[in-house]
């Protein structure tokens, strides 16, 4: 590494087949010229230092006091899956993590029909994630076979999905039914009633209700968004002002404020018996919320769309519903994508706020996990795990998002 | 031009605000039952508790020993067994709770909108909490007061010693006030450190970025057994605030306020009369007067206040008498070991006592 740099003082260039090799591109990048090895050095220095640190607070293999101590996740990790959900009901959670875990399966499969499934990449991701499963020290044995049997079912009809895209061309459609159609099951088996035990939704919490939130707000704001964004540019006085109205109003009120009120002073003017679920009026307000950033992403898309288009619709005799859903809007859409996945992942994280408001989600339960006598002062641990489940679901947004619009772009192509 | 595109769109409009008008109803069967809507301007809670079948207490949810989410995921806590304690007694079962976790800022709001039943959340009684805000402190269970932890070799023994010294304090609380107050005082100026949260804030005394540190001593007591050598770290013996925390309820609603200050006595009572847990069916039978009025074999003291003449006995099957409550989450059955100190019965020198039960 500490490679002294060229002592060529002349631009000569390097011969170009040696440039890409990696070693190459460190000294030019890196080492060239002096100060900037210097600067390299420092840097390397300073993060290793910081790696180094931390990767001894982390290790703790002697029990020492001073170092981190891992058990307090282990040991709440029923806590922070699903919160107070009841553990005797915990096999209905399981079977609605099934039904996920098929659907995804199929899903991927119908998707990647035309590629070879198991690639290279695909089994060790695979092989890395079963060993995850299998190596969590997780108190409640079964936990682990549960977990490992979920990667199958994924693997499984992954498969099956693949196999069957090949015969029916139109599967794509009909998985994505299957998608909205499960989430009333979903609801049913989180929730209870119809035949089974009744769970009320204050005892839902954990990563179970953040996600639950943030899927639900995603769905729902993202109609109410588009509608407003076409209403902002409507010809009719009456509904373009009112969504000018509305994401006008709701962009000027912070979040917090919206469901503080939703919280707390809407039950105010509601008597008892008539106040709407606190889990739903969370929805509500963070449905309010992004859909008004979301009509204004989505605006943008429809106002980069050129004029020509919609006159040409309208010249190959299109109505102006057909103009909107078959013209403007798809194409308007996959322009915003990146802005509009942006808004869903800062309405993930948006629901950490739901802590302040008293709704037991992954954070706010954290904090109740962190006041338990057992583990008290262990928060660098437990925000560390966090963080890192918080990063996770981000990251799989992200790159799902990239996901798609490459394969829009290749398609349009 | 009055076209398509707007039509439709009205009618997405309308169809979107129906989607968020009707949601509500789904859930209709997990909030409880629509009656008793008028509850609170005619009836009182006590009805709404019995109705619902279900206690809905507000808690913090964050603070070591009086409310926290153990292992087994359940609350636990001094402040969760006054919840549980009230349960029993109204509707004979303590897990018939449903617990909310309210910030400091929204909880005479939750419970002046009647979200919660009751406050049993680390709430100091003040004279304008209980006139202006509007509410009814039942009896302190927990005497607490501001004190000041510091190094035992740092030399400091009062608060005249802290003059160009630093003290660590949590931002926002009253806490901080105080200290401003009685370093004025006593006539010193210390430079004084606020931290947004508590654990930064331990963390910097800890990391010795402060000489002192100050906060209820109930809390200092419990952080004390975190810092990185508790031995090293003493109270200084001085109380700069009275702290004394209790059940809430609503003004005006003295059936509901009755039940929650007569089952919290009954706690202290049952200590007082050496009724327990494990002993207290046996007591039921027992010859003392006294005794047998309390748990209900005699008399009709729970009538009076619209419960079952045995509600003492639910109670303190459920969570023990205070002693027991108090020993199992901060005292010497708990990783805190606190004395009893001023939560002792008044004949142990303590300030807990209870009027008489008959």
């Amino acid at each position: 590494m500490i490679a002294t740099p060229p002592p060529s003082t002349g631009p000569i260039a390097p011969p170009p087949e040696i440039r890409d090799t990696s070693l190459n591109w460190i000294k030019k990048n890196l080492l060239t010229p002096w100060y900037n090895a210097l600067i390299t050095l420092a840097i390397a220095g300073l993060a290793g230092l910081v790696l180094n640190n931390f990767l001894r607070w982390a290790i703790n293999l002697d029990g020492d006091p001073n170092k981190a101590q891992w058990n307090v996740i282990p040991a709440n990790l029923a806590i922070f899956a699903v919160g107070r959900y009841p553990d005797e009901q915990y096999w209905r959670l399981w079977i609605a993590l099934g039904i996920v875990a098929i659907l995804a399966g199929l899903s991927w499969g119908v998707v990647a029909r035309s590629v070879k499934l198991f690639s290279r990449n695909v089994l060790i991701g695979l092989a890395i994630a079963a060993c995850i499963c299998f190596l969590i020290p997780v108190p409640i044995s079964p936990w682990r076979l549960l977990s490992v049997t979920m990667l199958g079912l994924v693997a499984g009809s992954a498969w099956l999905g693949q196999q069957l895209g090949r015969k029916v061309p139109q599967l794509g459609q009909y998985t994505s039914f299957a998608w909205l159609g499960s989430f009333l099951i979903y609801l049913w088996l989180l929730g209870g009633n119809l035949g089974l035990e009744p769970v009320r939704t204050g005892e839902w919490g954990g990563i179970m209700l953040t996600v639950f939130l943030a899927i639900i707000s995603i769905l729902l704001c993202f109609p109410i968004g588009v509608t407003m964004a076409l209403g902002r540019q409507s010809e009719l006085p009456v509904v373009r002002w009112f969504s000018v109205a509305y994401i006008e109003v709701i962009r000027g009120i912070p979040l917090i404020a919206i469901l503080f009120m939703g919280q707390v002073i809407v039950p105010l003017f509601l008597p008892e018996g008539m106040r709407p679920d606190r889990v739903l009026r969370a929805v509500v307000g963070l449905t309010l919320f992004s859909s008004a950033y979301l009509a204004e992403n989505v605006r943008g898309g429809l106002q980069s769309i050129p004029r020509g288009q919609e006159e040409a619709a309208q010249a190959l005799g299109l109505n102006a519903p057909l103009t909107v859903s078959l013209v403007v809007l798809p194409q308007a859409l996959k322009a915003v994508i990146p802005a509009i996945v942006g808004q869903f992942i800062s309405l993930f994280q948006d629901t950490t706020l739901l802590s302040i408001v008293g709704l037991e989600e992954l954070l706010g339960m954290s904090r109740s996990i962190l006041a338990n006598p057992n583990f008290i002062g262990r928060y660098a641990e437990v925000y560390l795990f966090v963080g890192v489940l918080y990063w996770f679901f981000c990251y799989a947004m992200s790159s799902g998002s990239r996901y798609v619009e490459k394969r829009l772009n290749t398609e349009h192509r | 031009m009055l076209n398509w595109r707007s039509l439709l769109l009205t009618a997405l409009l309308a169809g979107s605000l129906a989607a968020c008008a009707t949601p509500p109803e789904k859930d209709s069967g997990a909030a409880g039952d629509g009656e008793n809507t008028a509850a609170t301007a005619e009836g009182s809670r006590l009805d709404v508790v019995k109705d619902r079948g279900r206690l809905i207490c507000g808690v913090d949810g964050g603070i070591p020993g009086f409310s926290y989410v153990d292992e087994d995921s359940n609350y636990s806590g001094i402040d969760v067994d006054i919840c549980k304690a009230v349960a029993a007694a109204v509707l004979g079962d303590a897990d018939a709770v449903e617990y909310r976790k309210l910030d400091s800022t929204e909880r005479f709001t939750a419970l002046a909108g009647g979200e919660v039943d009751m406050l049993s959340r680390n709430t100091t009684w003040t004279i304008s909490r209980d006139t202006s805000v509007g509410l009814e402190f039942a009896p302190t269970t927990f005497y607490d007061g501001q004190g000041m932890m510091v190094r035992a070799d740092s030399g400091l023994e009062t608060l005249e010693d802290f003059d160009g010294k630093s003290v660590c304090v949590e931002a926002g609380t009253t806490t901080e006030l105080n200290l401003t107050d009685k370093m004025r005082e006593a006539g010193v100026d210390p430079e004084v450190k606020t931290y947004q949260q508590a654990d930064p804030a331990y963390q910097a005394y800890d990391d010795e970025l402060c000489d002192g540190f100050t906060s209820d001593k109930s809390q200092l007591l419990a952080r004390r057994t975190t810092l990185s050598d508790p031995e090293a770290h003493i109270l200084l013996d001085v109380t700069m605030s009275k702290e004394p925390l209790g059940p809430v309820t609503i003004n005006n609603d003295s059936a509901w306020f009755d039940v929650v200050k007569w089952v919290t006595y009954g706690l202290i009572e049952a200590e007082e009369l050496g009724i327990t847990s494990e002993n207290v069916s046996e007591m039921e039978g027992s010859d003392d007067p006294t005794v047998r009025r309390f748990l209900g074999a005699e008399g009709e003291l729970g009538e009076g206040i619209g419960l079952e003449s045995d509600f003492m006995v639910n109670a303190i099957e459920a969570v023990g008498n205070y002693s027991e409550v108090y020993e199992r989450n901060l005292g010497k059955d708990s990783q805190f070991k606190l004395d009893r100190g001023l939560n002792a019965l008044w004949t142990d020198g303590g300030l807990l006592y209870a009027p008489p039960f008959r």
